[in-house]
């Protein structure tokens, strides 16, 4: 066996503290409702998030109706179409892919690839959840109050989200509020969570630099997400203040429908900045554990090691913190102070850096392994084509002057669809074709599999890709109709048209997939423990699915990193994290 | 191999749209080809990275999938590699900034021979002001709009008696000079956009915002609202027209004062006119 830094031998040190015992359930409704068990958590996670995910992709479709098919659906007015953009804009970045990466994967593998036995506050995490949940409701609950919900846009901008030209004014707005405060609590309770749990409640042996990457990715996202979200926070508070109390934190001395307000000397930038400070890091909150899963993925189906792990994880720190410093690349066209642009511009094109060497080291680790084309490969690598396209697509909009004549045209709409929602989504799906054996015991029928993934990922590129043209011809956002103007030629409106039927197609493609996932439960092939003969710890339990606290009698103890794929002279082609090492390697281990 | 071929066309399909698709912008009116050239240097790099990664993909998934008795290499790292990609990024990433930021820096350096007009934005419509005889704007504020001061004008502040005031029509521009248009809303959100201008900016209630261009070209030229703006944001509308010096002075003549147009004051220039009978 070739001597590698990462597989040194080391003394394991003995537990510095005894477990703690678990909460152990006592009936039906608190081992499955009101649990406390971070598994049962995460999937109450999942399908909160993907049920109310499901209604966004509805939205989705009443767009592209009204953009393909203008004046064609009677049922769809402007109003209807700005609370459609702004609701299904929310769902999806909040509701669905925050919720999902971090309440859903987190909460499943965190314990199971740290090696605990549980959350480390496992009665916060189900608090988590059920205020999650309540947010939730309240969110779809504007479907139904008069006036129904925003219209305001996902951003939310003020002065327009809380005066009565936009859709949603009485109540939607101020449900959506209420709703992100709620949103925010929870996600507090189970962020806290996640953190001191992979600080505090690692197993012997499993050092920070073992990690697998899916949880280096999920845990840097939680950290940036606590540091970002009260931003929001504050945001929703003083905006909820100014529309109910009539103060005027960003509301300044302004004309509502030919009257003059009763607001004044406030700041309509301000919240722009608050919201960004948030927007930013949160476009990385959803990326980085995409990041991480992603690479895991990889590794584990082209039976390598993730190739530079350390320059990975330090990729993943990187961007973290300076998501933090490029916020107002949001803000290029907002009015605000015109030299920030330099600062911003370099900040942002510095964020290309460590996100293009994550990039490099996906493509080499494909570099001499032997590539499974499994359904999670086919997702993985349909993440790094549509990631790639829409972070270089990036490149235009950080660079400052090119963002002004691309900013608020389809050419931002395209790339942030392609950059954070097909790429992520292509991580999530791949994710759930590779962890829903471990979760059920099953195995996803793989036909059906590769139909859902060739039809996503195909369709969802035709879909992005032709729309930044239309940015680029100028085709502004957020148009109920474009009407009769001069610059834009028929041809665009077949385009438009195209992309909705396009779109359609990929939208009920899924019903493929959701078939899938309630078939294979009940009829899919049995998986066993470690279908993919993967290295990391959730794989090596002794049950599957996992039982009540994981590891059966005794936590694992880790010997060796993450990515122990093909190692020389090993027999098999992959060597678990919990395996120790062999006697005559001990010896060289302990010579050296 | 189908997988690696299909990746593959998927970034020539790419390239080949980028080159033939007929969805292009628009002919370029105002000085900003700068910002133009930017772009084609960022496509020319991106391009590049993209298909480059791709293909170098789509190569491994031909070369190194699996087979009955491969076994993939042990690599964990390789430092030089990492380094050079990392260098080589950096110098991408230096090429499309630097000109970026120099071209930013003549987009927020207005010059000095710039006329200053004003764009004012309200749910949902338009309305631009030209300095008259005296060359400057005058004083306004959201607290002076009626409806027969509908820009908000300073009635007391002599700059403003002459300014052009043009409500619910179209904007005239002089081919060939330079002009600073500053941006302002009495209401939410607006952003004075015209595709062919490159240039735009936001318009936020209760601030004055700037943008500057020098119209290259004649023509008439649709203006849109590019930040949401409430239930019409699609509805808000207007024309610039380019216009040679001639048909520019031409049209200015026809415009109205706000001196002109206020009730008071239209009594006594209508007296003023009739000899005072």
């Amino acid at each position: 066996m070739v001597d590698v830094p990462y597989d040194g031998i080391t003394g394991i040190p003995p537990a510095e503290v005894p477990e703690v015992e678990l909460y152990h359930p006592k009936s039906w409704w608190t081992r499955y409702v009101f649990s406390q068990d971070a598994k049962v958590i995460a999937i109450q996670y999942s399908l909160t998030a993907s049920a109310i995910g499901l209604v966004a992709l509805v939205l989705s479709w009443l767009m592209r109706l009204q953009l393909g098919f203008p004046g064609t659906f009677s049922f769809i007015d402007a109003n209807q179409y700005l609370q459609f953009i702004t609701m299904h804009g929310m769902i999806m970045v909040i509701y669905l892919l925050t919720a999902l990466f971090l309440g859903g994967f987190g909460n499943y593998l965190i314990p199971l690839m740290v090696g605990a036995r549980d959350m480390v506050f496992p009665y916060v995490n189900m608090l988590s959840y059920w205020i999650y949940l309540l947010a939730v409701l309240v969110l779809a609950s504007t479907f139904f109050v008069p006036g129904g919900p925003t219209g305001a846009g996902w951003t939310l901008y003020p002065p327009q989200a809380i005066l009565s030209g936009t859709p949603g004014q009485d109540w939607g707005i101020i449900l959506m509020m209420s709703s992100l405060i709620l949103f925010i609590i929870g996600f507090t309770m189970g962020g806290l969570n996640y953190v001191v749990t992979v600080l505090q409640a690692r197993t012997r042996g499993m050092t920070l630099m073992r990690l697998p990457l899916t949880v280096w990715g999920i845990f840097t996202a939680t950290v940036m997400a606590l540091l970002a979200f009260p931003a929001l926070f504050v945001a929703s508070v003083m905006l909820l203040l100014d529309r109910l109390l009539g103060t005027s934190f960003f509301m300044p001395s302004l004309v509502e429908m030919g009257t003059l307000s009763k607001y004044g000397g406030g700041s309509p930038l301000l919240f722009q900045h608050l919201f960004w400070f948030f927007g930013h890091p949160e476009v990385y909150i959803v990326a980085l554990p995409a990041f991480g899963i992603v690479s895991d993925l990889i590794s584990t189906h082209a039976r390598k090691n993730i190739f530079g792990y350390r320059m990975m994880v330090w990729a993943i720190v990187a961007i973290g913190a300076l998501s933090f410093i490029v916020w107002a690349h949001h803000m290029y066209v907002s009015g605000m102070f015109p030299q920030f642009g330099y600062f911003f511009a370099t900040t942002t094109l510095i964020i290309a850096i460590p996100t293009a060497i994550k990039v490099y080291n996906w493509v080499l680790t494909l570099w001499r392994g032997d590539i499974h084309l499994r359904v999670p490969m086919l997702f993985a690598l349909g993440f790094i084509i549509t990631f790639v396209n829409g972070g270089l697509t990036g490149l235009f909009l950080g660079n400052v002057v090119v963002d002004v004549p691309l900013s608020d045209t389809m050419f931002v709409v395209a790339h942030f669809h392609m950059v954070m929602g097909v790429a992520p989504i292509m991580v999530v799906l791949g994710a759930i074709y590779h962890w829903y054996p471990k979760v059920t015991g099953r195995m996803l029928n793989d036909v059906l599999g590769k139909f859902h993934f060739w039809v996503t990922f195909l369709g969802a590129y035709l879909i992005f890709f032709p729309m930044h043209y239309l940015g680029l011809l100028g085709v502004p956002r957020r148009y109920f109709e474009l009407g009769d103007t001069s610059f834009i030629p028929p041809s665009a409106h077949s385009l438009n048209a195209f992309i909705s039927v396009v779109a359609l197609t990929v939208g009920f493609s899924q019903m493929v997939f959701l078939f899938n996932l309630a078939w294979s439960l009940f009829k899919g092939e049995a998986s066993g423990g470690n279908p993919w003969q993967a290295t990391t710890l959730e794989w090596q339990t002794p049950e599957t699915p996992p039982g009540h606290g994981n590891w059966g009698k005794e936590l694992p103890v880790v010997y060796r990193w993450a990515y122990d794929y093909s190692v020389p002279g090993a027999a098999e082609d992959f060597i678990p994290q919990n395996q120790p090492p062999r006697a005559t390697q001990l010896v060289q281990g302990a010579a050296s | 191999m189908a997988v690696a071929l299909i990746l593959l066309l998927v970034a020539i399909g790419s390239v080949l749209f980028h080159i033939y698709s007929p969805w292009w912008w628009t002919p370029i009116a105002t000085n900003w080809e700068y910002i133009d050239h930017t772009i084609n240097i960022t496509f020319w790099i991106t391009g590049f990275v993209f298909v480059a990664v791709i293909a170098f993909m789509a190569y491994c998934v031909l070369r190194f999938h699996h087979k009955e008795g491969r076994r993939a290499d042990y690599n964990p790292e390789n430092k030089r590699l990492e380094w050079w990609l990392s260098v080589g990024t950096g110098i991408g990433v230096a090429a499309m900034l630097a000109p970026g930021l120099v071209v930013w820096h003549q987009f927020v350096t207005v010059p000095a021979d710039a006329t200053e007009i004003e764009v004012m934005g309200q749910q949902w419509q338009w309305s631009f002001r030209l300095p008259g005889k005296d060359g400057r704007l005058g004083t306004s504020d959201v607290r002076n709009i009626s409806t027969d001061n509908p820009m908000g004008l300073n009635r007391d502040d002599p700059h403003a008696q002459d300014d052009v005031v043009i409500e619910n029509g179209d904007l005239h521009l002089q081919l060939g000079k330079p002009v600073k248009v500053l941006l302002r809303s009495v209401d939410v959100l607006h952003d004075f956009y015209v595709p062919e201008f490159r240039a735009k900016m936001d318009m936020v209630p209760g601030m004055v915002t700037y943008f500057w261009i020098k119209p290259i070209r004649t023509g008439t030229f649709d203006v849109l609202c590019a930040e949401l703006c409430g239930a019409a944001h699609y509805q808000m509308r207007a024309k610039v027209i380019i216009d040679e010096e001639r048909e520019y002075h031409a049209w200015l003549e026809q415009q109205k004062t706000f001196a002109e147009l206020s009730p008071g004051n239209a009594v006594v220039k209508a007296t003023y006119q009739s000899g005072g009978k």
